[in-house]
Parts: C-alpha cells; sequence; structure tokens
C-alpha cells in the first residue's frame, strides 16, 4: 500500500472535520474521493500533505509514518498536491512555477520535466513568460497540474481540479488526469463531480461530514441508489 | 537649482538611502512571515557599534565591518529561531509585542557591552567635501547611496534569479502553495530575518561616519525606515527603497527651510497622510493582486 490512513482525526480549533478516516491507495492506482460541500475534502488532502495538523490516527506512506512531517519533508518522500483553488504563484511567470515545483529537485531535471510539461500543455509553453496570474482559469488549472508533477511525485493529490471550469474544460482536465492514471501515476482525487471523477476512477469514496460512508469500485458507486441520488443528481 | 536647495537635496538622498535600507529589512522580514520586526532599528546600531569597537580592539576597518555584519547576521537569525519562530501563528499583535521586546534587550545589551556614550566612525575614504554646483557633497554620501544601490541591485538579482530567492518570493505570495511544493516556510523566515539584519547593519555602518552612532542609534532610525516601509507599500521592497528616499528628502527640506525641530515629525506626518490616501502605499501592489 503506498498510502494508508487510519482513523485519522483533525480539528480545526474546537470544531472536528475529520472523525476517524480510514482509506488508502496502492501504488499506480487512481483513486476518488466524492462529498459534498464542507464534507472534509480538502482538509483530508491538507493532512496528508502536512499543512494541517492531524488530531489522532495514522498516516503512512509507502510504509513510513508520516504523521509528523514537515509539509516539506513530506515533498521530498513524493507527495505533491495540486490544491484547492489552484494557488499558482500569479506575479511569477509560469516558468518559475513550474521550477518552484521542482524545488525539491536537481536543476537538470526539472528542466527535463518542463519540457514535458510544455508537451503535455501546449497553451503552457506558449505562454511561459507570462504572470501566472494573468492565466484563465483552465490554464491555471493545468498549471498547478504540472507544477505538482514537476516534483516527479509517487503520489498525486488533485482537490477539485475541476472547479469553476466551463465544461469543455473540465473535459479537458479529465482528459489530462486519465492520461495521467495510463501513464502510470498514482492519483487521489478529490472531486465535488461525483460523475466524473467516478467515471475515470478505480476505486472510489464517498465521505460525508468527516466520516467515509461508502467505498467501492468506482463503477460500483456509479451504481449505487445512495450515490446515485445524493451526488449524481439520478 | 539653487546651491542651498542642491546642499539640502543631497542630504535628504544620503540620509534616504539609509533610510531606503532599514525600510528593505522590514519589507523582506514582513514578506516571508507577516511580521513588522520593530528589532529592525537595532541592526543599523549593531552594525554602526561593533564597527566601532572592532576597530578600537585593532581590527583594520575592512575586517571590522565584515565581522560587524556578520554578528548582525548571526543575531537576526537567531531572533528569528528563537523569539519569532516559536510564536509562528500567535496573534500579529503578539509578535510585534515580542519584537520590540527583542529591541529593548538588543539595546540594553549593548550598553552593557559596549557603552553608552556617542562614537566617531572614520569616512571610508577622506571627508574632504567634492564641490557641485556650490554645494558640499561629502565622499562617504556616495559611499552610501552607492551602497544602497548595489545592495539594491544585488537584492534584484537575487529575488529574480536564484532559486532560493524565487522561493522566498513564492513564500511571500503564496505560503500553502510554498509548502506544498517543498518549500520550508521556516526556513525562509529564518533566511528573511539574517538578510534584513544583515542589510541593516550595512546601513548603519555606512551611514555612522556622518551620523556618529550610539546604543539608541537604531531607535529613530528604525522609526524611518519603517515609515519608508508604509510610505513604499509594506512588503513591497522596491517601494521602501523609493519611499526611503521620499521621507529623508522630505525631512531635509523640512529642516533647511522651515526648522530641524520638526524633523523627525515629518515621517509620522508623511505616514499619516499615506495611511489616509493610498493605505497600500505610494507604490503598494492593491491587496487584491497579492492573492
Ligand atoms: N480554516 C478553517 N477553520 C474552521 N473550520 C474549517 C476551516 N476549513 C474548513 N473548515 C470546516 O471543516 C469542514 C470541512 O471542510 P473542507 O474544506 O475540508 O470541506 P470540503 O469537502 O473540501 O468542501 P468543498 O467541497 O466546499 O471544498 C467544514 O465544516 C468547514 O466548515
Ligand atoms: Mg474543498
Amino acid at each position: 500500500m503506498l498510502l494508508e490512513i487510519d482513523n485519522l482525526v483533525c480539528n480545526y480549533g474546537r470544531i472536528r472535520a475529520l472523525h476517524g478516516v480510514s482509506l488508502s491507495v496502492e501504488e499506480g492506482e487512481l483513486v476518488a474521493l466524492v462529498g459534498a460541500n464542507g464534507a472534509g475534502k480538502t482538509t483530508l488532502l491538507r493532512c496528508i500533505s502536512g499543512v494541517q495538523p492531524a488530531g489522532g490516527g495514522a498516516i503512512r506512506f509507502a510504509g513510513d509514518d508520516i504523521i509528523a512531517m514537515a509539509p516539506e519533508r513530506r515533498v521530498r518522500l513524493g507527495i505533491a498536491q495540486a490544491p484547492e483553488h489552484r494557488q499558482v504563484f500569479g506575479p511569477l511567470s509560469v516558468t518559475d512555477n513550474l521550477l518552484l515545483g521542482g524545488y525539491t529537485r536537481s536543476r537538470a531535471e526539472v528542466l527535463q520535466d518542463m519540457e514535458k510539461a510544455f508537451a503535455m500543455f501546449p497553451d503552457l509553453k506558449q505562454r511561459r513568460r507570462q504572470a501566472a496570474g494573468t492565466l484563465s482559469g483552465g490554464q491555471q488549472q493545468m498549471l498547478a497540474i504540472s507544477r505538482a508533477l514537476m516534483a516527479r511525485p509517487r503520489l498525486l493529490l488533485l482537490d477539485e481540479p475541476s472547479m469553476g471550469l466551463a465544461p469543455a474544460l473540465v473535459a479537458e482536465v479529465f482528459d489530462a488526469i486519465t492520461a495521467l492514471r495510463d501513464a502510470g501515476v498514482t492519483i487521489l482525487l478529490v472531486e465535488q463531480n461525483a460523475f466524473a471523477a467516478l467515471s475515470v476512477a478505480k476505486r472510489g469514496y464517498v465521505i460525508e461530514t468527516g466520516r467515509i460512508a461508502l467505498a467501492d469500485t468506482g463503477a460500483a458507486l456509479l451504481e449505487d441508489d445512495s450515490v446515485k441520488s445524493a451526488y449524481l443528481g439520478i | 537649482m539653487s546651491s542651498q536647495f542642491l546642499q539640502f537635496l543631497i542630504s535628504g538622498i544620503t540620509v534616504g538611502a539609509t533610510y531606503a535600507l532599514v525600510g528593505l529589512g522590514f519589507s523582506i522580514v514582513y514578506n516571508s512571515s507577516q511580521v513588522i520586526n520593530f528589532a529592525q532599528g537595532e541592526f543599523v546600531m549593531i552594525g554602526g557599534m561593533a564597527t566601532v569597537f572592532l576597530m578600537a580592539a585593532g581590527a583594520p576597518m575592512p575586517l571590522a565591518i565584515a565581522l560587524a555584519v556578520l554578528l548582525a547576521v548571526v543575531i537576526g537569525f537567531a531572533l528569528g529561531k528563537f523569539a519569532i519562530e516559536p510564536a509562528r501563528g500567535a496573534p500579529v499583535v503578539s509578535i510585534i509585542i515580542i519584537t520590540i521586546g527583542a529591541s529593548i534587550f538588543l539595546r540594553g545589551a549593548a550598553m552593557l557591552v559596549w557603552d553608552r556614550n556617542l562614537h566617531h566612525m572614520p569616512a571610508f575614504s577622506g571627508s574632504d567635501p567634492i564641490d557641485i554646483g556650490g554645494a558640499a557633497l561629502l565622499p562617504q554620501s556616495v559611499w552610501v547611496v552607492g551602497g544602497m544601490v548595489i545592495i539594491v541591485a544585488a537584492l534584484q538579482v537575487f529575488f529574480s534569479h536564484a532559486r532560493i530567492g524565487k522561493a522566498m518570493l513564492a513564500t511571500a505570495f503564496n505560503p500553502l502553495a510554498a509548502q506544498l511544493v517543498g518549500i520550508s516556510t521556516r526556513g525562509m523566515l529564518l533566511l528573511s530575518f539574517a538578510l534584513a539584519a544583515g542589510i541593516g547593519a550595512i546601513a548603519g555602518i555606512l551611514i555612522a561616519p556622518i551620523t556618529l552612532t550610539y546604543a539608541g542609534v537604531g531607535i529613530m532610525l528604525g522609526l524611518k525606515g519603517f515609515s519608508a516601509a508604509i510610505v513604499g507599500g509594506l512588503g513591497n521592497p522596491m517601494g521602501a527603497v523609493a519611499g526611503g528616499l521620499v521621507v529623508g528628502i522630505a525631512e531635509a527640506m523640512t529642516a533647511g527651510y522651515i526648522s530641524s525641530a520638526y524633523k523627525d515629525a515629518v515621517a509620522f506626518l508623511i505616514i499619516l497622510a499615506v495611511l489616509l490616501i493610498r493605505p497600500s502605499g505610494l507604490f503598494g501592489r492593491r491587496e487584491s493582486e497579492r492573492v
């Protein structure tokens, strides 16, 4: 198991956001985590990356207990995240955003990977000197994903990559995610767009108010009646 | 231009360059940590005082200067590590109070380790004034302004080309994203304190031959540097440089044409005016652009 989360608890002050979440991701898998607004999806990813302290439970990555590890060490171990709302470095150029994405690696490796990112997203190449903040929402999302990939992660965390995008761009983002999946990248994908996420995922989890409510294969969850009525609007 | 005006302008730019360097320190620290470090002025004092005492102990000037800057850098780092870092996450006001406490401590320590007297530092390259259009330009003024220009240029290169400089900028723009790409924001905080302390010390050393130095010299210089940073838009290093020059020139003009009694009030009038009319500073980015 690459990522193993056991009974994870997380609090914001006196508010408990995660009430004992257990979840796992195997090497090479695309796992989707779906749930409504405020269910705790972002909180879970923040705990995995270490930018939010856990209040209990265990997080193991490739066998190491990482629950108390500083965020930058987790990146070095191989956990990268494209966070909610993209969070690109707005005033810096596209190139600089990508260079910083590879902050934990050698410059030569980073330059190589930058060419790969540009090959995957030609729009970014064309705008590589432009400030990231001036890109469109879709381009910023591509940049956020590419920036995370620059760390050459063993596990890629994606937080609502389709949020706020027009349908055509949503399709483009999901095409990119499937391409990464097919290339063997291990991905934990958080989405409110449950249909799209479960369609591309091997397995999925449904999170409700800080608890895992359902866990199954992506295909089975798409057929599940409670998922259909609550998240797919069917 | 009358020679009198020119004279005031020269002295305004000289002292303004010092404020600019101190203001740069405020901005660099603020950018990496959202902390307003009111101990910044004390590094100006440490630079000047340490140089004077090292020279009195027999060190040649260049060595004394290098050691004084190094001392300030070490103290700046220690301030970040032992006083600010442990308090991270505390309300901003608490952290500001910590920095004020640190400044009182450093000043007291300087009085104990060194003394309470005024000290003169020899000018770097003589003190025969150069005549420009009837105004006297001290060679040390050229050192002050030249030093400021070199530091600003070096910082410009550091922030736009060095990997670690870019990481500092990235931390300023978006600390969360910086952490997520593997930048140690804690490391950036310490680096910014050390860097700001070093720049402050250099400012103190450059200006000491003109203004004299003593254990309490950091209070006013710190406040003026803070004004420079506010006028330029807190967190905007190049704005702080411009702000320093604005404050320095305004001060010199007031002292020259009105009365030197109002000199210090000018900086604070400018702060008030800027905060009322353009709260983000004369050269400030608007908040929305920083998100
Ligand atoms: N900084 C915070 N302080 C206090 N409570 C928070 C904070 N961030 C999130 N919460 C609370 O924690 C719970 C989980 O929030 P979280 O952002 O993880 O949900 P989410 O599933 O990502 O939602 P969304 O789909 O809207 O992004 C919510 O009840 C939210 O109000
Ligand atoms: Mg969220």
